[in-house]
């Protein structure tokens, strides 16, 4: 059962994400992308970019920074071996772009419970080193109580 | 500016087809590119220690692969504006032959002012739908 009293919490900012192009290109290559502004410095300037884009599931990377810290909050009680993923959200306000530098702020949107089991909203806003926003990632997770 | 032509779309018009094999492979790959480390998609005994079928492929690598029928519809990933999922049911993904995974996408509303539409993506392994709810508004 997750502790209801985390509903509105905010977490500290992460330290900063450096973007490395060869990282992107890693990512694009796991989720089977072949858009070439992910891949091509050419393709992606041409499209307009300063270097490849991350494809639109990356963030999960910055987010999962977050959510770390959360699970390791004792006054969540999040027991991470129960958690399944329910639901994910990307808004992006630009592309992440190689070279970036990303921190991420938490906050906890709320908690549900269902029966034995509790489903927690995270929202977590990326930022740049402009402070602008850059995407909200928004996850829901299932943890699964007692049966 | 893209080469598609909002007006030219209509609600229900498919964008387009793909199929993706997730093998072994592609979840060790996905786990290293992610920092998902997670054993239940790479050890079978872990995830059968845990009261899984088997190892299943991680959501967000579903998910990542699902959205590449809508940027290859579009032709730029950046134009990805606002993408979700619901999980619904697990990839099982086998050993020696993986798994396949077929996504569609069709236009689902058309937002001539705001210049965007969204595609929806139907993504099924072995007959049955694993993502609820796919949607992705694509800038045009």
């Amino acid at each position: 059962m997750v502790n209801p009293n985390v509903q509105g919490k905010t977490y500290p900012a992460t330290e900063p994400y450096l973007v490395g192009r060869e990282k992107i290109r890693e990512f694009a290559h796991a989720v089977k992308s072949t858009s070439t502004v992910n891949l091509d410095v050419f393709a992606a300037q041409a499209a307009g970019y300063a270097d490849v884009i991350a494809p639109p599931t990356f963030a999960v990377v910055i987010q999962e920074r977050s959510l770390a810290t959360v699970l390791a909050d004792p006054e969540a009680e999040i027991d991470f071996s129960r958690v399944v993923h329910g639901d994910q959200r990307f808004v992006h306000a630009r592309p992440i772009v190689a070279g970036d530098e990303l921190t991420s702020e938490l906050t906890v949107a709320s908690v549900k419970t269902l029966g034995a089991h509790s489903m927690v909203t995270f929202e977590t806003r990326i930022f740049d080193v402009e402070k602008q926003l850059v995407c909200t990632a928004i996850s829901t997770l299932v943890v699964r109580g007692d049966e | 500016m893209t080469h598609i032509n909002i007006n030219s779309l209509e609600v229900g018009q498919q964008i387009g087809s793909s199929e993706f094999l997730l093998t072994r492979d592609s979840l060790v790959r996905y786990a290293g590119a992610s920092g998902d480390f997670n054993p239940i998609h790479y050890r079978d005994d872990f995830a059968k220690s845990v009261g899984l079928e088997g190892v299943l492929a991680h959501g967000m690598l579903t998910m990542g692969a699902a959205v590449q029928v809508a940027v290859d519809w579009v032709g730029d990933a950046g134009r990805i504006v606002d993408y979700g999922v619901r999980f619904t049911k697990p990839v099982w993904v086998d050993a020696a032959d993986g798994a396949v995974l077929v996504v569609t996408g069709k236009v689902g509303e058309i937002d001539v002012d705001g210049a965007r539409v969204r595609i929806d993506l139907t993504a099924t392994f072995n007959d049955a739908g694993v993502l609820g709810k796919a949607q992705a508004w694509v800038r045009l």
